[in-house]
């Protein structure tokens, strides 16, 4: 087990390596001047020059490269035009709203779509079967920040339930100590409780938002397997050996129907956090989102090619994670 | 309460199971019983009065093709027919009840624990995320309330009943890590847990090698000798039946043709369709090649009016067009159901 995920870690660095000659070249062709950012455009020709020269912008493309991948293998990911921070640190310090406000999504996300999808496989054709299938092409049609903005009318606006896009917590209140960095398990680690109510009612929307988004395929991939499951030989043998509903519903069908469920988890995440930077907008989130949104309206070549290298990093590592899962769940996959 | 390590051997006068030890007793009694499958738009029926009979210790074999019903007949016993299909007629005794009767609550305390079933596919009829272990230990402990070192101890005994060496690597096993004789050996110590009074075994040996085949065959044989189980062994192989069954049944889309001991049925078929069966065998002794039935069998909701094997049948006359024979008995034991028996059997 160990060589094989070390194995898989090493794969990282092809991967990676193939990603950055990716966004080196696409940042490069698409258009929009970086020095426009640097300078002000009262700045003498002069001046654009000398700073596209020791930014080392004038260089050959092949020689910015190296110079990035040199940079990149020291941890050095460049600075950010727009903040004038090291982009490693500007991430790092937007990665956990980010996570936090992701893992809630999806963690309300599997809470309703998996019985739901259950439900849904057990009585098929039923009225619980059509609203599963309703709710699911709602959550895949609608936009997420379109929802997000009838959300925050509905529920801020007209009826006074949740705090107004704010951020991860009131601004009147101050942030939990530092331990996790998740501000929920950070306050209720350290007995925060004004903290702990104000960052769950900030949350509270942006998550429901997303895992609205997020619950759609996680219903349906439940539903396709537990029916598969439900049909297969095995449950029709263990109701031949009158074992009671219950058990063969929610052990010898789910325990089969997870496996499928858990790579969809994987890929519903990645595209998670695709919405987040929608969402994130929408409701001043101060994560990763928000950050490469600023990036690309900005052309912020060095800030947008960390955030996909850190992306990329986050979706083979959520991919190992599956593949482990699916050796510990299945005993048919070995190493 | 300590269950006995014999009790897969129970006598056969055990006062718990009435009527295994009164020899006119049947253990099981189909009669008429219709089966059909309804779809929004159509119902096909497909059984069509099917009678069967099993006594204590007896094993009985059903025959046919493909699609003539055996697999339904079984389903529809221990109420497990696909949710599209329904009962509409007749009864199934099992002793003095009418399982037809009974909520899926009753049926499901029968199934497991009085009739069991096994099944074609061995290996695809063990949860492939389970060990033969979990499987064992969960069946104990829903129908013998069995737990901890007593289930485990049990379970080994019924893997070793079954003929597995090794039980306890056995229990430790994954369905995909077993062959499929094994697979099936553990299936009929599963089926077999709660020693029922009846085995239903839909093409037990159908996916398995012929040695393998022979070997599941003597197992079934030994725990009739054993425990006088009583079996329907339903299969479309005449090897089978003859090594393994007194009686036998013949299916053909949807209804029985022919019921006779199983050395009759070998010496004097008496249904045109028996006949054809049984000279589509391959024989070592035969030089002219094997003869097999003309035709197919019909679509069950295109059934022929009739006889249902007039279309195939050499004999068919006008009668056999219009009038459905019924069974009837052409010597002890021996019932046919066609119009012109008589005629043929000359």
């Amino acid at each position: 087990m160990a060589a094989f995920v070390a194995r898989r870690i090493l794969l990282l660095i092809p991967v990676l390596l193939g990603v950055t000659v990716v966004t080196f070249t696409l940042t490069r062709v698409i258009p929009g001047n970086p020095i426009d950012l640097m300078v002000s455009p009262l700045a003498s020709e002069e001046t654009r020059e000398r700073i596209a020269e020791n930014a080392g912008l004038n260089d050959p493309i092949w020689i910015q490269y190296l110079r990035y991948i040199e940079g990149v293998t020291r941890g050095d990911f460049g600075d950010s035009f727009v903040t004038n921070q090291p982009v490693l640190d500007d991430l790092t310090s937007r990665f956990m709203p980010t996570f936090e406000l992701t893992l809630f999504a999806m963690l309300l996300a599997i809470a309703l779509a998996v019985p739901l999808g259950i439900a849904a496989a057990v009585w098929r054709g039923t009225w619980i079967d059509h609203v599963s299938r309703l709710l699911a092409v709602f959550g895949v049609a609608m936009p997420v920040f379109w929802v997000s903005l009838v959300a925050i009318y509905v529920f801020f606006f007209l009826l006074h339930w949740l705090p107004a896009p704010q951020g991860r917590i009131s601004v009147m209140i101050p942030p939990p100590d530092r331990i996790s960095g998740l501000y929920t398990i950070d306050s209720l680690l350290t007995g925060n409780w004004q903290a702990l109510k104000s960052t769950v009612q900030s949350l509270l929307m942006p998550a429901a938002v997303l895992a609205f988004a997020a619950m759609a395929p996680l219903a349906r991939i439940t539903r396709a397997s537990m029916i598969e499951a439900l049909e297969s030989d095995y449950t029709r043998a263990a109701r031949s050996l009158g074992l009671p509903e219950s058990s063969i519903v929610f052990r010898h069908a789910l325990r089969n129907a997870i496996l499928p469920l858990i790579t969809m988890i994987a890929i519903v995440y990645g595209y998670l956090l695709g919405g987040v930077v929608l969402v994130e907008n929408v409701f001043a989130w101060p994560g990763l989102g928000r950050y490469v949104y600023n990036a690309i309206a900005s052309s912020d070549y060095p800030a947008l090619q960390g955030f996909i290298l850190y992306s990329t990093t986050v979706y083979v590592l959520l991919f190992l994670l599956v593949d482990i899962l699916y050796v510990l769940l299945d005993p048919r996959v070995r190493l | 309460m300590e269950e006995p390590a014999t009790s897969m051997l129970r006598s056969v006068n055990d006062p718990l199971r009435p009527g295994v030890n009164s020899s006119g007793e049947r253990v099981l009694s189909i009669e008429g019983l219709r089966v059909e499958f309804r779809l929004p738009d159509e119902s096909t029926e497909v059984l069509c009065g099917v009678d069967l009979t099993a006594r204590p210790g007896e094993i009985v074999g059903v025959v046919g093709e493909s699609g003539s019903g055996k697999t339904v007949a079984a389903l529809a016993v221990v109420g497990l027919l696909p949710s599209a299909a329904h009962v509409s007629g007749g009864s199934v005794r099992f002793f003095n009840e009418n399982l037809l009767d009974l909520d899926s609550r009753q049926m499901r305390a029968i199934r497991g624990s009085r009739i069991s079933m096994i099944f074609q596919n061995p290996r695809a009829s063990l949860n492939p995320v389970f060990t033969v272990g979990r499987m064992l230990r969960e069946v104990l402990l829903v129908h013998s309330g069995l737990r901890g070192r007593k289930a485990t101890v049990r379970a080994q005994e019924l893997l070793a009943d079954v003929g597995l060496p090794d039980p306890s690597a056995v229990m430790r096993r994954y369905p995909h890590q077993l062959s499929g004789g094994m697979a099936q050996r553990a299936m009929i110590a599963l089926a077999l847990s709660s020693s029922p009074d009846l085995l239903l075994a839909d093409e037990p040996t159908t996916a398995l090698d012929v040695t393998i085949q022979h070997q599941i065959i003597q197992l079934l044989l030994r725990l009739r000798k054993r425990q006088n189980l009583t079996q329907i062994v339903i299969t479309h192989n005449f090897g089978v039946v003859a090594e393994l069954c007194d009686r036998v049944a013949v299916m053909y889309a949807g209804a029985i043709l022919e019921e006779a001991p199983v050395g009759r049925i070998f010496e004097a078929p008496g249904h045109p369709y028996t006949r054809g069966l049984l000279s589509a065998r391959a024989r070592v002794e035969q030089s002219s090649g094997i003869r097999s039935i003309p035709g197919q069998v019909p679509e069950l909701k295109n059934r022929p009016t009739g006889c249902s094997f007039h279309p195939r049948c050499e004999h068919a006359r006008d009668i056999c067009r219009v009038s459905t024979p019924r069974l009837e008995s052409s010597a002890p034991n021996h019932s046919i159901a066609c119009h012109r028996w008589r005629e043929l059997a000359q």
